[in-house]
């Protein structure tokens, strides 16, 4: 086969957030592009379809952003989640540049939602997408188009020849067969592996067969793979997944914001054998969210459930499955075909441990239970109103850690240390180098958008030279 | 009377949404989508009705088709839309109007020419209909006066009294509201109602066509909307001059001929740029339900704006009175048809716009407190 469309200056592999602000910062600079996206056309934009976020630092309060938020705050806030797993370097430069880069984005077409609507708690960090991530994608693919870039759907890279630090082809499949294309620069951004369950399985085992995939079903991280068998060097931990609880009911793949379930801190869970395994009022939601995934995915057959009862079903936000009702614990056990008689000793020992408190889901209040293992150390009511409601819960994957790794340029860098001559990365596939643990809301976007305009630029000089 | 599957359907898509929330910026649905857990068919309709199908939310979603959410909330809310125009219709009998709408506009403005054209030639000898004639009474030599104003008045009361039934059983049955709606917040909605805010996506306007945003819809509709005022202006102040003794056909330089002559204009700018939008777009976010009432409408409202245009045009010549009585058909039509035709979106929008403005102050002060 022969290249799709001449020669490029530039090759961008992947289709999201980072692979398009990589695409328009290279053509911005006058090279020639291709961006190959995996996914159709209808499904685009890999993970940032389902995003919502951009995290940015700000001296002022701007019109999508409220308050300030400073460098040293936000660099805070990262070594806080990450437990110091950062590249200090590369993680104060993508805050620094988060200021320039939300305007940036703004004038190539992404459009924020006014600061003081949405998520409040958020509005000081955080600016909305309007529409969230796929108008995002939607916006970013016009100014490509309008700008020139050449897109190609359905198009998966499967191997990078690298030789002596440099890439010398790119070989893809489109449509089952198989193209050789050569560019003077690459830029990968093709994401992570979280939906490659295989990969998944090496580190989990065959509990992995029953995790959620809750984003796009191409990260397969082929691009990855291949470049760590070239002894690129990677980063980040490869057993290391953002895992949360979701509704088990979910799709495998692509089930998105919708099948995420609030209402843990509220009610008791218990796995298959309809015991209660980790204390449920630990801390305010949105810091124990992440934990979740993991726990679950530790029980038995990978399954949980959440019960709540009558008095507590207004306390969360509605979710897309419909919660399963019963008028009685044991009547609940059955529908969900747990052991009635268990089911209604955890719950009566649960009620006999509640110790009486002023109710408050928004602070760590003082209902708690006295002398049960394990404790619930906050928001702890008794389960004595019916009718009785439950949500079953498996793992729901985001995001994996592992990566490869960057140098301030977005430059790939080898197992000996040299950055590689033509090869830069931007989005997930490097975000372990600064995210190499935890979580911080809307970062995975700044990351993509900021090193996506770095590797784009660089790819973009290094095409000219 | 109503399908099920449709209410179910945009029960489903709802649930969905709330527990999303991603498009709040767009429009004033999500706001009042999120005040809410479960929905009931009442509220359903209040909200489908409240939609001014900008589109914006179905290229935004994550879960429109094909992915297998199947999210297409324009496409979900035009077919409810398409069930609460028959639903609310007064009287209930001629509900079954709104099937077909497309074919009975078309019939009822065929009907109308006919009969208004065949009278005037029956009743009027041919030297008299196709002589010019110039000068006050003209108009009046060809169709009296009083057929006019007796004909035009009767049928634009009922219009409106059927009109005024249907906001009232919205109201009652949609709006599940039995407090007094309160100036300020009828004021807020009929403010929405003359900017169209709520097509302005946020900011850059509507999905008019496809993916890219544009104002065109908004810029259209406004046409449309203060051209047909403007017509209706033109005829409330020819009525007061009539009776001051100051007879029809008016100079160019009159109220009522340039009240008339810009309204007709931009009628029918707004009605041919509508029907354009209409037949490029993707289809994918519209309902194939409303197809025949949106475009039998519009190509009434057109015909009205061209063949009154057309008369001022040719008053003077020979043509005058079978253009006369063609424009006096089409009118006669559009007075028929008002509410039973896709007209009457803008009472059940107004009706729903006055409820958001109730909830968004309700809502405001519990913030507050």
């Amino acid at each position: 086969m022969t290249d799709p469309a001449g020669s490029y200056d530039v090759l961008v592999v992947g289709g999201g957030n980072a692979a398009l602000c990589a695409a328009i910062a290279a053509r911005e600079a006058g090279a020639s592009v291709l961006l190959l996206e995996h996914a159709p056309r209808d499904f685009r934009g890999g993970n940032s379809r389902h995003t919502r976020n951009f995290r940015a630092m700000h001296d002022a309060p701007t019109a999508t952003l409220t308050e300030v938020y400073r460098e040293d705050e936000y660099w805070d806030d990262l070594r806080r989640v990450t437990g110091g797993k950062t590249d200090e370097a590369l993680a104060r430069l993508t805050i620094r540049e988060s200021a320039r880069t939300l305007p940036w984005m703004e004038m190539r077409g992404v459009r924020f939602q006014p600061s003081l609507t949405g998520t409040l708690s958020l509005s000081r960090t955080n600016a909305f997408f309007l529409g969230g991530g796929k108008a995002l994608v939607n916006a970013f693919y016009r100014t490509a188009e309008r700008l020139g870039v050449a897109i190609r759907y359905d198009t998966e890279v499967v191997a990078l020849g690298l030789k002596s630090g440099i890439v010398e082809k790119v070989e893809a499949k489109s449509a089952g067969s198989s193209l050789t294309i050569s560019a003077k620069a690459v830029v990968v951004a093709s994401g992570g592996f979280q939906a490659n369950i295989e990969w998944l399985k090496e580190y989990w085992g065959p509990a992995a067969e029953n995790f959620l995939i809750r984003g796009t079903p191409y990260a397969q991280g082929r691009v990855l793979r291949n470049l760590l068998d070239q002894d690129v060097m990677p980063v980040g931990d490869p057993t290391q997944c953002h895992a949360v609880a979701i509704d088990a009911r979910a799709p495998k793949y692509d089930g998105g914001i919708v099948t995420r379930l609030d209402c843990l801190p509220f009610g008791i869970v218990v796995n298959r054998d309809a015991r209660r395994f980790y204390d449920e009022g630990e801390d305010l939601w949105p810091k124990r969210y992440a934990i979740w995934g993991r726990l679950v995915a530790q029980q038995p057959g990978q399954i949980a459930y959440c019960i709540v009862d009558a008095k507590m079903l207004r306390l969360f936000m509605p979710s897309m499955y419909p919660a399963i009702e019963a008028p009685a614990i044991g009547v609940l056990a059955a529908k969900l075909g747990l052991d009635p008689g268990a089911l209604e000793m955890t719950v009566r020992d649960f009620n006999a441990a509640v110790r009486p408190g002023t109710f408050n889901g928004k602070v760590l209040d003082d209902c708690r239970t006295e002398g049960l293992s394990p404790p619930k150390t906050h928001w702890a009511q008794r389960l004595d109103t019916p009718p009785f409601y439950a949500y079953p819960l498996r793992p729901g994957i985001t995001f994996t850690y592992l990566g490869v790794t960057v140098d301030g340029q977005g430059r790939v860098v080898m197992k000996d240390g040299k950055p590689t001559g033509n090869l830069f990365a931007a989005g997930e596939i490097m975000a372990g180098n600064i995210l190499g643990k935890g979580y911080l809301a809307g970062f995975g976007m700044t990351i993509g958008a900021v090193f996506g305009r770095i590797a784009g630029q660089e790819a973009a000089h290094h095409a000219q030279q | 009377m109503r399908s099920n599957e449709a209410v179910a359907e945009a029960r489903r898509v709802l649930e969905i949404c709330n527990a999303c929330r991603y498009c709040e910026g767009y429009c004033a649905v999500f706001p009042a989508m999120e005040l809410r857990r479960a929905f009931s068919d009442g509220e359903i309709d209040y909200l489908a009705n409240l939609c001014h199908d900008c589109r914006g939310c179905y290229y935004a979603c994550q879960f429109a088709p094909p992915h297998e959410f199947g999210i297409n909330l324009p496409k979900t809310f035009a077919q409810i839309r398409a069930e609460t125009y028959e639903q609310y219709a007064w009287p209930r009998a001629l509900a079954g109007l709104f099937r077909r709408n497309g074919l009975v506009v078309s019939l009822i403005t065929a009907v109308a020419i006919a009969a208004i054209l065949a009278l005037t030639m029956g009743l009027q000898a041919p030297e008299t209909l196709y002589r010019p004639r110039t000068g006050p009474g003209a108009f009046y030599a060809v169709i009296p006066h009083a057929t006019m104003a007796l004909v035009g008045t009767a049928t634009f009361a009922y219009a409106l009294l059927a009109l005024a039934m249907g906001f009232s059983r919205f109201w009652r049955e949609a709006g599940a509201s039995n407090q007094p709606a309160g100036l300020r917040n009828i004021a807020r909605a009929f403010g929405d109602v003359l900017t169209l805010r709520n097509l302005g996506g946020g900011g850059e306007g509507c999905n008019d066509r496809d993916e890219a945003f544009s104002q065109t819809r908004r810029w259209l509709h406004h046409a449309m909307f203060y051209g047909f005022f403007a017509c209706f202006a033109a005829t409330c102040v020819a009525t007061i001059d009539h009776y001051l003794g100051w007879i029809a056909p008016y100079p160019v330089l009159s109220a009522p001929v340039i009240l008339g002559t810009v309204g007709g204009v931009a009628l029918l700018v707004g009605t041919v740029g509508f029907l354009w939008v209409k037949l490029s777009a993707d289809p994918a976010p519209s309902a194939p339900e409303l197809y025949g009432a949106g475009t039998g409408l519009l190509v009434l409202l057109g015909l009205a704006s061209l063949t009154g245009l057309a008369l001022l045009a040719l008053r003077e010549t020979g043509a005058m009175g079978v253009l006369l009585a063609i424009h006096l058909g089409t009118v006669l039509a559009l007075f028929i048809v008002l509410p039973y035709s896709k007209f009457v979106h803008g009472i059940y929008r107004l009706a729903a716009l006055i409820r958001y403005a109730m909830e968004r102050s309700v809502s405001v002060a519990t913030e507050r407190e």
